[in-house]
């Protein structure tokens, strides 16, 4: 068979399929976090309860924690709220307030009550930045010298927690 | 029902400014350079929310706070390299319409070469067995002597009239 060259095309064609095909059950907006690994960034903002409490970087680490940005402005944290809930007695969840009002997060609180051990207000999303966070609800995992180790986007369940977070926080714990 | 027509139509569209004039977001420079880097930097910086829009061309909250950051940091004197440094550790290369080089990101920068250098092989393959085919065969002498009787005989049967076509032409 001289001709085998013919079946160049088809054997690229075939690949392209392959390769495509995979493409298609890829999550486009999948965006490998950078801080993976790298220190919780340094940072002094005043907490939610009192504008005249500065929080820092040390205020928040020292335990194996979560950290879930969110917002009186964002509809995926209303939804993920109840189960944040429930989740506050497993795992401390540390707060950062993103762009948010104050009067309103703090009524937010009151009405469907405080799953945070501590809030950061982060009014104009400096920390944001810092972090990384490109849209609220976003969740990290963070070890006892504020070392994240995994960056979850979008609402957390108990799927979520059950899949992603939960084996990050349990190999943290183990490692102690 | 014109003038209906002619108020719906004000409406709608001074609706419609006021919306553009919410994604304009006003920066004064200390000079024309500066200006120029701001919006090269918009160009080649991507939003990371919206998909596939730069941070000029995005309207989302991020976009404006990344844009204003861009900002800040020019005036802080900071070089684009140093801007995109700053925006990488943060975001990841994702943020950068025009990645580094680098180990990851090789096959991404090589596979067009790669391409172009395969599209000139196979260009260059064809050239040379093109000029193999055409180039003139060489006979020995009994075949030249075979190729000249069989021209003859056929230039001796074109200039005698074909006595097998029949009266209408058509050839049997």
């Amino acid at each position: 068979m001289k001709r085998w060259y013919l079946f160049v095309p088809l054997a690229i064609f075939v690949a392209l399929v392959i390769l495509f095909s995979k493409g298609l059950t890829l999550n486009p907006t999948a965006m490998p976090s950078a801080l993976i690994d790298q220190p919780l960034p340094e940072f002094s903002l005043p907490s939610l309860a009192s504008e005249k409490r500065l929080l820092s970087r040390n205020d928040l680490i020292g335990e194996d924690s979560l950290v879930n940005v969110w917002g009186t402005w964002c509809p995926s944290c209303q939804h993920e709220h109840p189960y944040l809930m429930k989740l506050a007695t497993q795992v401390p969840i540390i707060g950062i307030n993103y762009k948010d009002n104050r009067a309103d997060a703090l009524q937010w609180l009151q009405k469907l009550g405080n799953p945070y051990a501590v809030n950061v207000f982060d009014k104009t999303g400096t920390l944001g930045i810092d972090l990384g966070v490109f849209g609220a609800p976003e969740t990290y995992v963070i070890d006892q010298q504020g070392m994240v180790h995994y960056k979850h986007v979008g609402v957390v369940n108990e799927g979520v927690w059950q899949q992603r977070l939960k084996p990050v926080v349990d190999r943290l714990r183990g490692e102690k | 029902m014109k003038r209906i027509f002619l108020k719906l139509l004000v409406v709608i569209s001074i609706a419609l400014s006021a919306n553009i004039l919410a994604a304009i977001d006003t920066y004064e420079f200390a000079d024309e350079q500066t200006r120029q880097r701001f919006y090269q930097l918009n160009d080649e910086l991507r939003c990371p929310k919206c998909q596939n829009q730069a941070l000029g061309d995005s309207n989302s909250p991020i976009a404006m706070d990344l844009r204003r950051e861009v900002y800040r940091l020019l005036n802080e004197g900071k070089s684009d390299q140093q801007i995109k440094d700053y925006l990488v550790a943060r975001y990841g290369e994702y943020i950068l319409y025009r990645p580094e080089l680098s180990s990851h990101t090789l096959m991404l920068w090589l596979t067009p070469l790669i391409l172009l250098l395969i599209g000139l092989a196979v260009v260059l393959l064809m050239i040379k067995r093109r000029k193999t085919q055409t180039a003139a065969p060489t006979l020995d002498v009994a075949e030249q002597q075979r190729l000249d009787t069989l021209i003859q005989q056929d230039v001796r049967e074109k200039s005698e009239p074909k006595p097998t076509s029949n009266k209408n032409g058509e050839l049997k």
